[in-house]
């Protein structure tokens, strides 16, 4: 899976993995994931997110760097999946 | 089917755990983490066939705990349930304790619990479920003399659970603390005659506790039940306090 429906996909697993109140259509692919500008999401969450990716998707993130760069938004957690292995 | 790993699995509280889950379950599978001593255990496993597993745990050592993980996980398929039951004390006046005596008790009460969630929350969390009970100990909220080294580690373990408890909530993991009094256990027995019936006269239902009524509580911590309940403290000592 990739492009469009991959990044619809991530937006599904993140509503049901984080029990978040918005629905799939109404988070951004662009929307920054943490901090108070887009989802606000906090680090309880992001460890939430990195075991959903790595169940759904097999991303396996490494560190908590990479993590920072990953976990920004759709765009980037798509982009990271899509990277040939 | 439910698969739970109960350490100190050869004493009397973790004995009365892993029986009550047999008994009440019929869907239990009970791992016992051992280490030298395992006759009691073998006797469960005997009792039970195919539903009891003896796994070799020195829960102070982490690779051990990973290694039990992995096994249980690749024979079992999941964990659902971790009771953090392993632990000894060496009571000893503050002036004259080793400095040895006082990192035992802290490794194998309250580090131990550290390795053991440690090995266990990322599985639990890709399952989305998890229950964790960790036996602390009355001594937590009165602490007795002689029992700096203990008391500081199970207070430990009561607060470590409730950090634990806000940290994985939302991954369908619950964390608790159970806190025994008197329990009759073979700690109970060590001591003599006349220092029971002193402990017993502080105890308002003037009897010690059985381990099975230990059993019971971490019984219903570990049920759908009580998928509530997390972060909790439950006493379980007669009415001490």
């Amino acid at each position: 899976m990739n492009g469009e429906p991959l990044r619809q996909r991530i937006k599904e697993v993140m509503v049901e993995e984080l029990m978040l109140d918005q629905s799939p259509e109404e988070i951004g692919t662009d929307t920054p994931i943490f901090g108070g500008d887009g989802l606000g999401l906090d680090s309880v969450d992001a460890l939430q997110l990195v075991v959903a990716l790595e169940k759904h998707f097999g991303l396996k993130i490494g560190n908590s760097d990479a993590a920072k760069g990953i976990l920004a938004c759709v765009e980037t957690i798509a982009a990271e999946i899509e990277k040939p292995a | 089917m439910r698969n739970i790993l109960i350490t100190g699995g050869n004493g009397g509280l973790g004995l009365a755990i892993g029986r009550h889950f047999l008994e009440h379950d019929a869907g239990a599978h009970v791992w016992l983490g051992v280490r030298e001593n395992r006759a009691a255990a073998e006797a469960l496993a005997a009792a039970f066939p195919e539903r009891v597993r003896l796994i070799p745990l020195d829960v102070t050592e982490p690779a051990a705990w990973e290694a039990a993980i992995a096994g249980m996980i690749e024979e079992g398929g999941r964990i659902d349930i971790l009771v953090n039951n392993a632990g000894m004390h060496k009571d000893c006046l503050l002036a004259s304790m080793p400095a040895e005596t006082w990192h035992r008790v802290i490794a194998s009460n309250l580090d131990s619990v550290f390795h053991g969630c440690r090995a266990c929350v990322t599985p639990m969390m890709r399952q989305r479920f998890g229950r964790i009970i960790n036996i602390a100990s009355l001594s937590a909220l009165m602490p007795p003399l002689g029992q700096t080294n203990y008391a500081a580690a199970k207070a430990g373990v009561v607060t470590f659970s409730q950090a634990l408890a806000k940290e994985v909530a939302r991954a369908g993991i619950t964390v608790n603390a159970v806190l025994p009094g008197y329990i009759e256990t073979e700690a109970l027995a060590s001591i003599d005659d006349e220092a029971k019936k002193q402990a017993r006269a502080t105890i308002p239902m003037r009897r010690f506790g059985k381990p099975e009524e230990v059993a019971a509580a971490v019984f219903f911590l570990a049920s759908p039940q009580a998928a509530y309940i997390t972060g909790a403290s439950l006493k379980i000592d007669g009415g001490i306090f």
